[in-house]
């Protein structure tokens, strides 16, 4: 854990600022960072797409897709950050969200490196946009990535910890909401450009 | 970032939010067909009463993005007014197919129901907010339907559903005039 943890500090810090819109939260950038991630709709369904997905296989599979998520999450910031001109990324990112909430709905029985697999590039992937849209410091995307990974352990751990049968049909059917709003998203984009 | 671009955007994603809320619940001929949906999967029991309600967003969805996408198709205020009469008969009658048949009726009305809602964002509203709040308002509306369907474990309520359905029927049968008319 510690090296997971030292392994995303350096990574944030290694991030250099981009020039693009983070609307000011008033408390500085790190605030900005995390009311960036809330106030975007398609980071939080993300993270909601990979907590019902991970959450329905158990307490394993959070685990490793809070570590995968939270560590693409800042690279792809990084690297976003870095080179914000690698290309446009919110239709892959809102595919993966799809994807992986789809997959919570259908009840899929993955197994933990395939869930590891999804967080990780889903994470990538919004954290590449976060990176290349925000006028971040290192704070910015530390507080973004910090947001996205307190949503997904919040909402794994309750789902992880339902014991009525009922509990698990909740989260297929609030996998099938995301997975819903997220293909509408994918038409918005496509309309969009 | 300048304060009227930042007041437009925050005031287009409360719009498109409360716009994609209230969507569904503004029209009876939705809410009756929703209602009717939760109602009948909870007639039937599992594995319809959740198969149903997991199976009707995300072909609502599909619907939803056609119409965002402008594709035009035919008949979706005829296939609205069908799917509030053929449900309401269906609880009406207890019919119990097979659960992928169910998911097959229901799914289709689905497509009428989400191309309708894909179609009418308001102007200035967020796109992604207004899908989710019309996505959120369907599932609630499925869920009261499912409360509401629970009666069915007693012989007082079994008949209270047939009347619901009864009246979803007519209900049904009044928007089919009208929108033939």
């Amino acid at each position: 854990v510690k090296r997971v943890l030292l392994a995303l500090g350096f990574a944030a810090l290694a991030a250099a600022p981009a020039q693009a819109h983070l609307v000011s939260a008033g408390f500085g950038p790190f605030y900005d960072g995390i009311a960036h991630h809330l106030r975007t709709p398609g980071d939080v369904l993300a993270g909601l797409a990979i907590a019902l997905l991970a959450g329905l296989r158990g307490k394993a599979h959070a685990r490793s897709a809070l570590f995968a998520l939270s560590g693409a999450w800042l690279a792809g910031g990084g690297v976003g950050t870095s080179w914000p001109a690698c290309g446009e990324l919110a239709f892959p990112g809102a595919a993966a969200t799809f994807l992986c909430a789809g997959l919570a709905a259908a009840d899929a029985a993955l197994a933990r490196p395939w869930v590891a697999v999804l967080s990780a590039g889903t994470g990538a992937l919004h954290g590449y946009a976060n990176g290349a849209s925000m006028e971040s410091s290192a704070l910015s995307l530390v507080g973004a990535v910090l947001a996205s990974s307190t949503l997904l352990a919040l909402v794994s751990a309750l789902v992880v910890s339902r014991r009525a049968a009922w509990q698990t049909i909740a989260a297929r059917v609030a996998a099938s909401w995301v997975a819903a709003s997220a293909l509408l998203g994918l038409a918005w984009q496509l309309r969009g450009s | 970032v300048n304060v009227l671009a930042l007041l437009h955007e925050e005031s287009g994603a409360a719009a498109g939010l409360l716009a994609g809320l209230v969507h569904p619940v503004s029209g009876l001929d939705h809410v009756l067909a929703m209602l009717a949906v939760g109602v009948w999967g909870a007639q039937l029991g599992a594995p319809y009463m959740w198969a149903l309600p997991v199976a009707f967003p995300l072909v609502m969805a599909f619907g939803g993005a056609v119409g965002v996408l402008g594709v035009h198709v035919m008949g979706v205020e005829i296939g609205i007014a069908l799917s509030a009469l053929v449900l309401g008969l269906l609880v009406l009658g207890q019919v119990r197919p097979r659960p992928a048949v169910a998911v097959a009726v229901v799914g289709l009305f689905a497509l009428f129901h989400g191309h309708a809602h894909g179609t009418e964002l308001p102007e200035g509203a967020s796109g992604t907010l207004y899908s989710v709040g019309f996505v959120v308002a369907t599932g609630t509306l499925h869920a009261l339907g499912i409360v509401l369907g629970l009666a069915n474990r007693f012989a007082r309520g079994q008949i209270v559903l047939r009347v619901v359905g009864a009246l979803v029927a007519l209900g049904g049968c009044l928007f089919l005039w009208r929108a033939l008319a």
